[in-house]
C-alpha cells in the first residue's frame, strides 16, 4: 500500500429497504442521511458538500439540499447509472484534495418498487427502441450470449453467482430474499431474455443509502475509525446502446480497475473482500474478468463450485447483492456501505475475517461506465 | 403491430434520411469523407475523427449476427410479440445496429450471415429487419 491518507468514509447507512409504500425519494434520502451522519458522529452542520444521483426531479441536487435544510458550497448530481456513487466518492476525494471542503454527504433514494417510472425514448436510442429490446436486460442478455459463444460459459456458471449471493443474503437480516436457492431453481425460473432467467436478474426494491466522506482532518474527529480511499479509477465506454461498446465481453472496469489498483499500490492477492455491481449474473462474471481477478473467458470457471459464497476463498457481494439484498436502481451506494462495514468488522455472521482491503466496483448503464474504489483500514 | 404509435422515432436532421431510406427499402448509413470510416447511428460529426464531412451512403444490407437474444418478456406493445429475436447485426461496412432477426429461431446463431428485409409497420414507419442469408 503506497497511498496517502487523503479522504475516508466515516459514516454509512441505509434507509428503510424493500417495499416502502407511501415513501418518496426525499424521505428515503433524509432517513439515510440522518443515520449515516449519526454513524459518523457528525451533524447536518458539518456537511459542506452534497452529492446525489437520479432523474426524479429537474434539479435533484437543489431539491434535496432544500429538503434536508443544507446549503452546500459544493453540489454534484452526476448521474451515470449504477456507478454514480463510486464516482461521487472519487469526486469528493478530488475536491477534498483540492482543499474545497472537509465533509461531503452522499445520498441515494428510489421508490422503483412502489412507483416505477418508465424512461422515455432518447435521441440516440430511437434507432433501437422500435425493435422492442427490453432495457437494460436485453443488452446484458446480448453480452451474456456473446460470452457463452466466445468462451463456452454456461447457464449453470451464471447461476452459481445467484446461488452464492443468496447464501450471503441468508446471513444478512436486512436482505429481501433469504430463502435457500439452488442452481436448478435459477435454471428453472422463467426466461426473460435468453440466456437470462428471472433469477439471473437483480431485485426491484425501494430504498436509499448514504455515505459520509471526510478529509483526514475531519476524519480524526469521527466516531468510528476511518475507512480510507486508497485508490480509484473511472472509465466510460458508451451510452445505453451496446452497439457502441467495442467488445461486449470487456467492461470499462478493465481500465478503471487497473488505475485504482495502481493508485492504491496493491495486488489482487491483497484484496480481502470484493463488492461488484450484480445487476445480472453476467455482470459479475464480466466484471471479475475486467478487473483482472481471472483471464478473459475464465469468469465462469472462476465462480464455479460456490467459490464466492460464504466459506469460499473469494468473498464477493457479502451483503447479498442486488440479486438478493436490495436493488432500488443505483446499487453502487450499497456496495460502498457493505465494504465499509466489512472493513470495520461490523458484519456479524457474514463478517469476512480480518478484512483490511476491499475493492468496490460500480457499473452503470448497460456495461457503459464503471468506477472502481479501493478502500482500506489502518 | 398495432399500438406501436407511441414508439415512433423522432424525425429530425440526424435521423430523417435513415427512416426515409427504410421506407424506400434502402438501408442508409453515414460515411466520413475524411477518415473513410462508416458511422452508425447517424450524427452531424464523425465520432472517429471529428470531421464534419459526413455523407449518406446506401449500405449493402449484408452483415452477420454479432450477438442476439430471444426476448420472452417485454413491455407493451412488444409483449404481444414474444418470443422474438433481437440482435446486434454487424454490417459488412463494420457498423453495428440493433434489429430483429426473423425466420426459424432454431437456425439462428452468432456469426451467421444475414440480409436486410423491410417490415412495414404503417404508412409512416418501416423497420429494417434481418433474416439469415
Ligand atoms: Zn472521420
Amino acid at each position: 500500500m503506497k497511498s496517502d491518507r487523503i479522504a475516508a468514509i466515516v459514516g454509512v447507512a441505509e434507509s428503510d429497504l424493500g417495499v416502502v409504500p407511501g415513501s418518496n425519494v426525499l424521505r428515503l434520502q433524509a432517513q439515510a442521511a440522518k443515520r449515516a451522519l449519526d454513524d459518523a458522529g457528525f451533524t447536518k452542520d458539518d456537511v459542506e458538500a452534497l452529492f446525489t444521483a437520479g432523474n426524479w426531479a429537474r434539479f435533484p441536487g437543489l431539491m434535496l439540499a432544500e429538503y434536508l435544510g443544507i446549503k452546500p458550497k459544493y453540489l454534484d448530481a452526476t448521474d451515470i447509472g449504477g456507478s454514480s456513487y463510486e464516482s461521487h466518492v472519487i469526486h469528493a476525494m478530488a475536491a477534498i484534495q483540492a482543499g474545497l471542503f472537509d465533509v461531503a454527504l452522499i445520498t441515494y433514494g428510489s421508490t422503483s418498487r412502489t412507483s416505477p417510472t418508465r424512461i422515455p425514448s432518447s435521441l440516440t436510442l430511437r434507432y433501437e427502441d422500435p425493435f422492442g429490446i427490453p432495457s437494460p436486460i436485453g443488452h446484458y442478455a446480448l453480452a451474456a450470449m456473446k460470452h457463452m459463444h466466445q468462451y463456452g460459459t454456461t447457464s449453470e456458471q451464471l447461476a452459481e453467482v445467484a446461488v452464492a449471493t443468496r447464501k450471503w443474503a441468508m446471513l444478512n437480516e436486512k436482505a429481501y430474499k433469504r430463502d435457500p436457492l439452488n442452481i436448478d431453481d435459477v435454471l428453472n425460473s422463467p426466461m426473460v431474455a435468453e440466456p437470462l432467467h428471472v433469477l439471473d436478474c437483480c431485485l426491484v426494491s425501494d430504498g436509499g443509502g448514504a455515505v459520509v466522506v471526510a478529509s483526514a482532518k475531519a476524519a480524526a474527529r469521527a466516531k468510528k475509525r476511518p475507512v480510507w480511499v486508497l485508490g480509484h479509477g473511472e472509465m466510460t465506454s458508451h451510452n445505453n446502446s451496446v452497439c457502441s461498446m467495442p467488445d461486449l465481453t470487456v467492461t470499462p472496469a478493465r481500465e478503471s480497475g487497473r488505475r485504482a489498483m495502481e493508485m492504491a499500490g496493491i495486488t489482487h492477492k491483497e484484496i480481502d473482500v470484493t463488492e461488484v455491481y450484480d445487476s445480472f449474473t453476467i455482470t459479475v462474471i464480466l466484471t471479475l474478468e475486467a478487473l483482472g481477478f481471472c483471464k478473459p473467458g475464465e469468469g465462469g470457471a472462476f465462480v464455479s463450485g460456490q467459490r464466492t459464497a460464504p466459506g469460499g476463498d473469494f468473498p464477493l457481494n457479502t451483503s447479498g447483492g442486488g440479486l438478493s439484498y436490495c436493488h432500488p436502481g443505483l446499487f453502487g451506494i450499497f456496495l460502498l456501505i457493505e465494504a465499509v462495514r466489512q472493513l470495520r468488522g461490523e458484519c456479524g455472521e457474514r463478517q469476512v475475517k480480518d478484512a483490511k482491503i476491499a475493492l468496490v466496483n460500480g457499473t452503470g448503464g448497460t456495461l457503459s461506465t464503471t468506477a472502481t474504489v479501493i478502500l482500506g483500514r489502518d | 403491430m398495432k399500438g406501436m404509435m407511441h414508439l415512433k422515432p423522432l424525425i429530425d436532421d440526424d435521423s430523417r434520411t435513415f427512416w426515409e431510406g427504410a421506407k424506400n427499402h434502402k438501408l442508409m448509413i453515414q460515411w466520413c469523407n475524411d477518415c473513410k470510416k462508416y458511422i452508425f447511428y447517424p450524427r452531424i460529426i464523425c465520432p472517429h475523427c471529428f470531421s464534419e464531412h459526413v455523407s449518406w451512403v446506401e449500405a449493402s444490407g449484408q452483415g452477420r449476427i454479432y450477438s442476439y437474444t430471444v426476448v420472452h418478456r417485454a413491455m407493451p406493445p412488444f409483449n404481444e410479440q414474444t418470443p422474438f429475436v433481437v440482435a446486434i447485426v454487424e454490417l459488412n461496412e463494420g457498423v453495428r445496429m440493433i434489429s430483429r432477426i426473423i425466420g426459424d429461431r432454431e437456425k439462428i446463431s452468432i456469426d451467421k450471415p444475414v440480409s436486410v428485409v423491410y417490415e412495414k409497420i404503417d404508412d409512416e414507419l418501416t423497420l429494417p429487419y434481418f433474416q439469415l442469408s
